[in-house]
């Protein structure tokens, strides 16, 4: 007979704010130096009291509303205490009566089929800081107190490493795409629950729990090896397992058992009393529904009636930045999969040549459909379009000016072209009569000559056209 | 007696209790675990006061945390025989106009009632906790001493209003009165009968004195009965040491302030740190407060006093339908003498059942001549009223 994994994820991820969760201190994602985002609030100084940035609120409500949660109209912080020197107050702000979203659902899929896997909480929160060790000495670096997380709980659903993996994926691409959080490597944390039972039973085994993972890569094979572990003791007792919180050693690949001084602390859970209780009234609710974008599965589909490839909507659903652009330059009445190539394609193509990523892109949507219009509506062609995005993206330039004083602008009606045609005729008397002779070669320079003349804003079609009848009629 | 444990200014008119910071002035709470901690920032009510003018004298005197009985416990003032508050003692001295105090636990009105000086508790969350070196939040408030009720109702004014900074601070639409000069004809106050009863003969006295004159003036006194001001006592004694436990486990040795010497590991040195740096009675309250927290104790206790503060907050509104204010005793006693700290823990909350009440439910109160007043939320100046009347009749 077979046994049945049984797993329930906590996840930790950092939320992309400007300012940490109780103070206005900002930059704290990409700090320069220790202590650099640090003010009196968030080291723990007398005097100073929390004050809660909305902007958590409304981002973890955003995803609660994306993992199908049931938003808290009435939401409040209690205080869990214990001592550690990264730890400034002693005591951490979290959520344990009334978190912010409850009872959600989320479907993943893997090779053996969907699975709903039910959020049981989502609960907002301050992280610690860090302690770098050096010698005989220890520092303290309080860059990280008080930056926002959300830690979304689920019931112990997945029977998979598979399922594991599926979800976090989606968590990941969900919350980049709704700019709850980059994601970027260590802004997601996992602790794993994890049971195994004979197949069929409803009974839940022993149950343990692996700490503090950041890596896909290592919640794999924790998942892996604790599995292992738990039938090698059911199967062919070589332990007697004991609930009990473990670490997964990356080096060795295995898990070990916590001291139990580390797992068995009271924390004192208590309600903070300096941070009033949180209202979400229904127009706040509202709000946070209007802003918030719609899920990955339903926008890729969306993406992919407007025509866009399925590479083109990969990019897309990774990079919330571009993504953004898109939607906005759709809105601004440009065409969709036009406007794709455009981003994804063309600025891609001139941020790679400066070694930059589609990340770093830095244009207006108002800009970018005004060059994505001039070219659809013919006012110039799709080169003088690149040449002016070109200029956009590195001098952030006027889009309409720049095109009129480089004269992009197509000479749409065909007497301004035959006029330059004309001229170009005249003092190039020796290829016309290349030409008459037979070189072919000939027409092409005066074409040249031409293009040259518009500085490269003419119809080329029109302008052969054009030529061609006038060489024939001379 | 010495009141100042840091002097800033022979010029100054308003002295500031050392459990409120002023920028770049030492302060200490009167712990040893603040040693040489400097803040950064002033105050909210400090910020106020010098931005319209008032000059700052100097950092009054607290017992450790303000958790004593009116100061006797700070580790850097003298000991004396007979215990008063440094920053009371200022006030009555015409030293300074006020003084700004924080109530966590009743000091600043004991205190002002055995100096005969007027102190005011301000109804939570109209005066910003910004910058209080903070014990129990949920009912600490910041409050003003000064010589009589119109001298406090001026710096009231002052200091109270909305501040972004204080999350639990009010940001109400209507203006707050602190004038002291309106008739009190037909008003009316009760006395509680069991506070009155557990007073010696010189507070006694006090109150008689204080309803005849209230009488006087054409405000109705009664004697009323009611057991929510024990409650209280109990409730608040159960949140302020679990609220200050955890507000003081901050001062573990690792960021500023007292380090021990003698240390081999990080559990020794908060171990080391916190027995050196606190005195006995802020251990106790620790303890308390730790306990009470614990497990097996919360729902028993935390939990129960949480209950305890909405029932005794309906009872006292109740109350406070029929009457201005409830005329209580701020003590005992009308003197305290000396004793050991050791009893300082079980000697407090002796005395907790005539204040805790007002910190419980965040009810502004007011001691003057002696005695105190209870008022309704916002309604400091009906308190201010009824003492200015007292303190005219009696000059
Ligand atoms: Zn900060």
């Amino acid at each position: 007979m077979g046994y049945e994994v049984v797993i329930g994820l906590e996840t930790h991820v950092e939320l992309s704010t400007n300012s940490k969760i109780f103070c206005s201190c900002g930059g704290h994602s990409s700090p320069k130096e220790p202590n650099d985002c640090v003010c009196p609030a968030c080291s723990g100084m007398p005097g100073m009291l929390p004050v809660m940035n909305k902007r958590v609120v409304e981002l973890a409500v955003t995803a609660g509303l994306m993992l199908n949660c049931e938003i808290s109209r009435y939401t409040t912080f209690d205080k869990k205490n214990y001592y550690y020197p990264d730890l400034p107050c002693a005591y951490q702000i979290t959520q344990l009566n009334h978190p912010i979203c409850t009872n959600g659902l989320v479907t993943v899929k893997t090779a053996n089929g969907a699975r709903d896997i039910r959020i049981k909480q989502i609960h907002m929160e301050e992280d610690a800081g860090k302690l770098v060790h050096e010698g005989k000495f220890s520092f303290v670096d309080f860059n990280r107190t008080s930056v926002p997380l959300i830690e979304i709980v689920t019931q112990p659903d997945f029977r998979s490493a598979e399922e594991v993996l599926a979800y976090l994926n989606k968590l990941k691409s969900m919350f980049r795409a709704g700019n709850i959080s980059e994601c970027e490597e260590g802004a997601m944390r996992c602790d794993v629950n994890i049971s195994v039972r004979k197949e069929g039973s409803d009974e839940f085994g022993v149950r343990t729990e692996i700490k503090n993972m950041s890596s896909f890569e290592a919640i794999d094979k924790a998942i892996r090896f604790e599995a292992q572990r738990h039938i090698d003791a059911l199967e062919f007792e070589t332990e007697e397992l004991v609930q009990e919180t473990r670490r997964f050693d990356d080096v060795t690949g295995k898990t070990f058992a916590m001291r139990n001084k580390e797992t068995e602390a009271d924390y004192r859970y208590f309600p903070d009393a300096n941070l009033m209780p949180i209202i979400i009234d229904d127009e706040w609710l509202e709000q946070i529904k209007a802003a918030k974008p719609v899920e990955v599965d339903e926008r890729a589909e969306e993406y992919r009636a407007e025509g866009i490839s399925d590479k083109e909507i990969e990019i897309l659903l990774d990079n919330s930045k571009a993504a953004k652009l898109l939607d906005d330059v759709i809105a601004l009445g440009c065409n969709a999969k036009d406007s794709a190539a455009w981003i994804l394609t063309d600025c891609a193509g001139i941020l790679r040549k400066d070694g930059q990523s589609l990340n770093e892109l830095n244009i207006s949507a108002e800009k970018l459909a005004a060059i994505i219009k001039m070219v659809a509506n013919g006012d110039v062609n799709r080169n003088s379009g690149k040449k002016i995005l070109i200029a956009v993206v590195e001098d952030d330039v006027d889009p309409v000016k720049y095109c009129d004083e480089q004269g992009f602008a197509k000479k749409v009606d065909s007497s301004a072209v035959e006029s330059v045609i004309d001229k170009v005729l005249s003092e190039n008397t020796k290829a016309i009569e290349d030409y008459k002779n037979g070189k072919e070669k000939a027409k092409q320079a005066l074409f040249g000559a031409c293009m040259k003349e518009l500085k490269g804003a003419g119809d080329p079609a029109l302008i052969r056209t054009l030529l061609d009848n006038k060489l024939q009629n001379i | 007696m010495n009141f100042y444990a840091t002097k800033i200014s022979d010029k100054g008119d308003i002295a500031v209790d050392d459990t409120l910071l002023v920028k770049d002035v030492l302060c200490t709470a009167g712990s040893n675990i603040l040693q040489g901690f400097t803040p950064l920032f002033s105050a909210e009510a400090v910020t106020r006061l010098v931005s319209v003018g008032y000059t700052i004298s100097g950092k009054t005197h607290v017992g450790e945390f303000g958790l004593d009985l009116v100061g006797e416990f700070s580790n850097y003032s003298e000991k004396t025989d007979t215990l008063k508050g440094a920053a009371a003692e200022l006030v009555k001295e015409g030293k300074v106009k006020a003084a700004l105090g924080v109530d966590v636990n009743g000091a600043p009105r004991r205190a002002a009632s055995i100096s005969g000086v007027d102190f005011l508790k301000s109804t939570y969350g109209t005066v910003s906790r910004y910058g209080v070196v903070s014990t129990a939040a949920s009912g600490e408030a910041v409050g003003v001493y000064a010589k009589d009720a119109v001298a406090v109702g001026e710096i009231m004014s002052k200091i109270a209003g909305y501040d972004s900074k204080d999350g639990t601070c009010q940001n109400n639409e209507f203006e707050y009165d602190y004038s002291a000069t309106k008739d009190i004809k037909g008003k009316k106050v009760c006395i509680i009968t069991e506070l009155y009863e557990k007073c010696d003969d010189a507070i006694k006295a006090k109150i008689d004195s204080a309803a005849k004159i209230l009488e006087k003036n054409g405000v109705q006194v009664d004697r009323i009965s009611s057991d929510i001001f024990s409650l209280a006592a109990t409730a608040w004694q159960i949140l302020y040491t679990a609220e200050t436990c955890n507000n003081l486990s901050r001062y573990d040795g690792v960021k500023y302030g007292l380090r021990a010497k003698e240390y081999k590991n990080i559990d020794e040195l908060y171990v080391n740190s916190r027995t050196e740096g606190f005195n006995f009675l802020t251990k106790a309250v620790i303890l308390y407060g730790s306990d009470v927290l614990s497990k097996n104790r919360y729902k028993d206790c935390y939990d129960k006093a949480l209950r305890v503060r909405r029932v005794v907050a309906e009872q006292l509104a109740e109350i406070l339908k029929t009457y201005s204010a409830v005329l209580t005793p701020a003590c005992s006693a009308a003197e305290y003498s000396a004793y050991n700290i050791a009893d300082a823990f079980s000697k407090v909350f002796g005395e907790l059942e005539f204040t805790a009440i007002a910190n419980l439910t965040g009810n502004p109160a007011l001691v003057s001549s002696g005695v105190q007043f209870i008022g309704d939320y916002y309604k400091e100046g009906d308190l201010l009223c009824l003492a200015n009347a007292i303190e005219r009749m009696g000059e």
